[in-house]
């Protein structure tokens, strides 16, 4: 039992990691767009916001640097960045009216690549390494909650031992799902992916929509990818460890089934199973079968909901078709 | 308000077909301006970009070794672009290949490992090819059933697929096909199972083009590539045409997985000769963009997958040569996809632009 909370604790900044991924796909899959960048968009994001803070740092000078705006700059670094990339996919998708499928993974290729390359050329011009300093370092891994609540058998370790972006991506879940279901722009949002037909009769934006949503959810996917670099990853860029994260994120968003509050308990559960096998070593059970598990849990939901056929369930109807008014 | 204010200023039509040598220069143009745009990161690093596609020209192509290099680089992407051709053209959208090659390849080299040494070498040869279409027939068969069955949806389904046949490498690579204990590593596998050379490249350039050949036959010539456009264009024309939707599904399915299983087996005997997690690097996500931007044209698959090939061989050499980083070539090969991917709207699509004669004639 012990070990079980150890574990979930433990989890918890890698789940959020795969909150924002996740959060951030969710958002561009409810206007229809169905972005498989988002392994690019999350690299992007790790090393632009890694670079952010760095600069920022350089501009102002290690003493006089300040952790919280450091973690502002790191936030808007890599929100840039992923909403670029999530910009050129729009224009690409929804004015060119090129395929999703296709054009998501090209992302997929291109920020990664793009994430390489500005390592690479950071590395050979800083000499060694880029990073930021330690107390830098401290501030973005910094468990702020207050000893007494950390205490708490069961849910301290795992509620209030967790970094800041852990709490901020619960706060943001919160507001997505008011967001969707309460507000108008949230549910325009929604008939746009279910239905382009009916909310272009309607008289919505259909073009606005989808660009705005992709853009902002390539930017919050982003945030994601910054998170692990600068807590996971202990402030340094190595490129292949961000690997598999962002198809991790795109895997959470159908186990989620497109619910934002089910994405902080099931990133909880992928990022304990993907750290499992730090924890939990049964002799004779290899320990590279705990990594595949996320996989095979997300396709037997695939495989359930399909079956069932709930309603509520469903990825939205128009997830990764065009709308052209003219073809109607 | 008057008619002609509601027309807007400007406006898209769909063409009817544009003459091909235009489409042709608007390709080309395209092609151009990626080179344009990719030449931006190579200037970044302080290198002339003239130079740079120099270097990756000359470092792909100009030597015998150099051109070897390229070309065991396009053989399995251009197998797996021709195997993806016939799911596009039915719209299953089937982004596994990179799972259906692995697992191909995890098949073909248990019998690898098992029997090498052990048979005459074609007899191996043989029995791993047919292992790998077998298994790559299973993980694209599992995913046609599902969509036929039950409309799962497939490009989903497809994606998870090629991580649970990452995974079981990683677990076959630490554990039971181990080397030394400790390594990951699989010892390389027997002589006899190394695919023969023909010019001094493994001889799958020329199973690749005969599968170009047979595949563009299979798409334009045959019923079951008529009966797969049919559901692509239409699934209710084909349903009231009576054909069986389910089992042309699976079937296609099976048959693009086998076709990816064998790219693996050509990774796997003519190039790595051991199994490992990089095996199929990215190809089968590659070869879904050869595929689309081939326009599912099996001969044009050739000049697209080239292409990549030469951007991924010769930014290894600018490495080498100025410094570059070669993670340039994603961003090249990226930008290049974008850029086709995109002319295509200017080949399908007018622009028409408010006309002043509209407004009298309208007012």
């Amino acid at each position: 039992m012990n070990t079980l909370i150890a574990l979930i604790a433990a989890a918890g900044t890698y789940a959020t990691v795969l909150m924002f991924g996740t959060m951030g796909e969710i958002i561009t899959e409810k206007s229809g767009n169905l972005n498989l960048g988002v392994e690019g968009i999350m690299y992007m994001g790790g090393i632009l916001g890694l670079v952010a803070a760095n600069r920022y740092e350089a501009l102002v000078g290690e003493a006089a640097s300040n952790g919280f705006v450091a973690i502002i700059v790191a936030i808007l670094g890599a929100f840039l960045a992923g909403a670029v990339a999530g910009l050129i996919f729009s224009f690409i998708t929804v004015t060119l009216r090129a395929n999703q499928n296709v054009t998501g993974l090209a992302l997929a290729t291109f920020g990664t690549g793009v994430a390489k390359f500005i390592g690479e050329v950071m590395r050979n011009k800083l000499g060694g390494y880029v990073s930021v300093s330690n107390h830098l370092k401290e501030a973005f891994s910094l468990k702020f909650m207050p000893k007494f609540l950390k205490d708490i058998p069961v849910i301290g370790p795992i509620l209030f031992n967790q970094v800041h972006f852990f709490y901020i991506g619960i706060i943001f879940a919160v507001l997505l799902t008011l967001f969707l279901n309460k507000t108008k722009a949230g549910l325009y949002l929604k008939a746009v992916g279910e239905s382009p037909v009916t909310a272009d009769a309607a008289g919505i934006n259909i073009t606005l929509y989808k660009y705005l949503a992709t853009i902002i959810g390539g930017g919050v996917s982003a945030i994601g990818g910054m998170v692990f670099t600068m807590t996971t990853a202990g402030c340094v860029w190595i490129e292949a460890s961000l690997s598999g994260i962002g198809w991790l994120s795109v895997a959470l968003v159908i186990f989620c089934t497109w619910k934002p509050m089910n994405s902080l308990w099931g990133s909880l559960l992928f990022g304990s199973l993907m750290i499992m096998y730090l924890w939990l070593i049964v002799p004779g059970f290899p320990t590279e079968i705990y990594k595949i598990l996320p996989y095979i849990v997300t396709l037997t939901v695939l495989i359930i909901t399909s079956i069932r056929n709930s309603k509520e369930k469903q990825p939205p109807a128009s997830l990764g078709v065009n709308y052209f008014r003219e073809d109607r | 308000m008057s008619e002609a204010s509601r027309t807007p200023l400007i406006r898209l039509a769909k063409r009817d077909a544009m003459d091909p040598r235009k489409a042709m220069a608007i390709r080309i143009g395209s092609i151009f301006l990626a080179l344009i745009l990719g030449s931006i990161p190579i200037m970044l690093t302080g290198a002339n970009p003239f130079k740079a596609y120099g270097v990756i020209v000359a470092g792909s192509l100009s030597k015998p070794i150099y051109l070897k290099q390229t070309i065991k680089i396009a053989i399995p992407l251009l197998v797996c672009s021709l195997a993806i051709a016939p799911c596009f053209k039915m719209k299953f959208w089937n982004i596994g290949a990179e799972g259906q090659v692995t697992f191909g390849a995890i098949c073909a080299s248990y019998f690898a490992i098992h029997l090498g040494g052990k048979v005459p070498s074609p007899v191996i040869l043989l029995i791993m090819a047919v292992a790998a279409a077998v298994g790559g027939g299973l993980w694209g068969f599992l995913p046609g059933f599902f969509k036929a069955r039950y409309n799962t949806n497939e490009t989903l389904f497809t994606l998870m697929m090629n991580y649970i046949a990452l995974g079981i490498v990683n677990w076959l690579q630490g554990g039971p096909w181990e080397g030394r204990k400790g390594t990951q590593i699989v010892p390389f596998f027997h002589k006899s199972t190394y695919l023969p050379q023909i010019f001094g490249v493994q001889c799958g350039w020329i199973i690749a083009l005969v599968l170009v050949v047979i595949m563009h036959i299979y798409m334009t010539k045959t019923k079951h590539g008529y009966e797969v456009a049919v559901i692509g264009d239409s699934l209710n024309t084909a349903r009231y045409a009576g054909m069986n939707v389910k089992w042309i599904m699976m079937r296609t399915m099976i048959l693009s997985g086998a076709i990816c299983g064998i790219a693996g087996f050509l990774i796997l005997a003519g190039d790595n000769h051991t199994i490992n997690n990089a095996l199929s690097g990215g190809v089968g996500f590659t070869a879904i963009t050869v595929s689309w931007l081939s326009q599912l044209n099996a001969f044009i698959m050739i000049a697209i997958s080239a292409l990549l090939a030469i951007i991924t061989k010769g930014s290894k050499t600018l490495n080498q040569r100025l410094g570059v980083p070669s993670s340039v070539a994603d961003i090249v090969s990226g930008i290049l996809l974008f850029c086709m991917l995109g002319c295509e709207f200017f080949i399908n699509y007018r622009i028409v632009f408010r006309k002043k004669s509209d407004k009298e004639v309208n007012a």
